[in-house]
């Protein structure tokens, strides 16, 4: 259902300020979302200033400086520092992106950091993905085939090979679904923008067999249909990628094969 | 590590403006919602309109009054434009279902495209009629 405000638990109270560093000559104000699960408090709104005269480029490196010299308690995913492994995926500047590749002279102002909206949150900047991770299997992410297997790979043609491309490269970071006002609200049943591409990645390729189980499967008011085209997904992938348009073609071979 | 239910776990922020920033692509989108909703308004009105012509002389002037006033006029002007706005939002998915237009920036500029469009054409209705 449609939902416009926090919960009680939910809402964000106004946090430590912690100090300017000493000497320093280029200090910018980032405010990052802290929320402990031991200490029974509301999320709140931490406020540091870091030296961007002695910190990398991008926001991936602001929070890791933060951790190391500022507040060790500063809790966030993050692991290839180059936009493949999909881990430091987070709400930043009002947009969700990956903090490793989003440059700091892209951001006007302060720098504001949140989890990924309308998730779980299980600390800090880290949501709950299992949720997630569970619709992504369910559109079963894998080669589905009937005929025997060749003694070889199973071949494919470069033309057909071609129609996985802009699907593939996505690295499940889940800033689409979690910008996408529909999945806020119909989580629980719509399956989202980065499963529904991961669908219709497997329903194009062409040697996979169970095309129309795969497509039997979405036929259904939520999982498939939620979407609205409202396209924020496809706006904010940081892989530039386009789900909205991977969606909509799925919707065409299901009207497709019905006439 | 201390006791903890999962049914604590807050949930991260979200809104529109405050948390998410407003973009060409959700804003469009939530604009075709409301205005189609705004619309049955507008139905309900004109529907009163001629019910009463058709019933009570006294009602329909009253009614007359009202919608023909300043007040009404801005109300019809507005209902107008959301009625064309509308109507460009669903061209738009028309021609999003027939797979055109799915890239973001054609997207966007056909978002900006209904606003100015819908402006544009209540505005031409208004000298019109």
């Amino acid at each position: 259902m449609v939902q416009l405000t926090l919960p009680k638990n939910s809402r964000i109270k106004t946090g430590k300020t912690w100090p300017k560093p000493a000497g320093a000559t280029n200090a910018r104000k980032v405010q990052i979302y802290r929320w402990n699960p031991e200490d029974g408090d509301n999320p709140r709104l931490d406020t540091y200033f870091v030296d961007l005269d002695d910190c990398g480029p991008m926001v991936l490196d602001v929070l890791i400086k933060i951790k190391n010299e500022i507040d060790p308690t500063l809790t966030f995913r993050r692991s290839c520092r180059e936009g493949i492994c999909g881990s430091c995926a987070m709400n930043i500047d009002g947009i969700n992106t990956l903090a490793c590749i989003y440059g700091l002279d892209e951001i006007k102002g302060d720098i504001k950091i949140y989890p990924l909206p309308h998730m779980e949150v299980v600390k800090d900047l880290i949501p709950d993905l299992t949720h997630f991770y569970a619709q992504h299997a369910s559109i079963m992410p894998w080669l589905e085939t009937k005929t025997n297997r060749p003694q070889k790979e199973w071949r494919q043609s470069i033309e057909d090979r071609k129609k996985l491309d802009g699907l593939y490269e996505c690295v499940m970071c889940a800033s689409c679904s979690t910008a996408c006002p529909s999945y806020w609200w119909n989580s629980d049943r719509y399956l989202g923008p980065a499963a529904l591409l991961h669908a219709y990645r497997w329903i194009i390729d062409s040697r996979d067999e169970a095309t129309g189980e795969r497509l039997d499967e979405l036929e259904d008011p939520f999982k498939l249909y939620r979407c609205h085209t409202i396209m924020n997904c496809t706006k904010t992938c940081p892989k530039g990628l386009n789900p909205a348009k991977a969606i909509a073609e799925i919707k065409k071979m299901m009207v497709e094969r019905a006439v | 590590m201390a006791e903890f239910k999962q049914g604590d776990r807050p949930l991260s922020p979200f809104m529109f403006g405050a948390y998410y920033r407003p973009q060409m692509t959700s804003m469009s989108s939530i604009m075709v919602r409301i205005t189609g909703i705004a619309s049955l308004g507008t139905a309900f009105l004109l529907v009163l309109w001629l019910l009463t012509a058709a019933t009570s002389e006294t009602a329909f002037a009253r009614v007359d009054w009202f919608l023909t006033s300043f007040i009404g006029d801005v109300i019809l002007l507005l209902a107008t434009w959301a009625i064309w706005y509308h109507v460009l939002g669903r061209l738009r998915h028309v021609i999003w279902d027939l797979g055109y237009g799915l890239e973001i920036g054609i997207a966007e500029k056909m978002g900006m495209a209904m606003f100015i469009g819908a402006t544009v054409l209540a505005l031409l209705t208004a000298i019109i009629v």
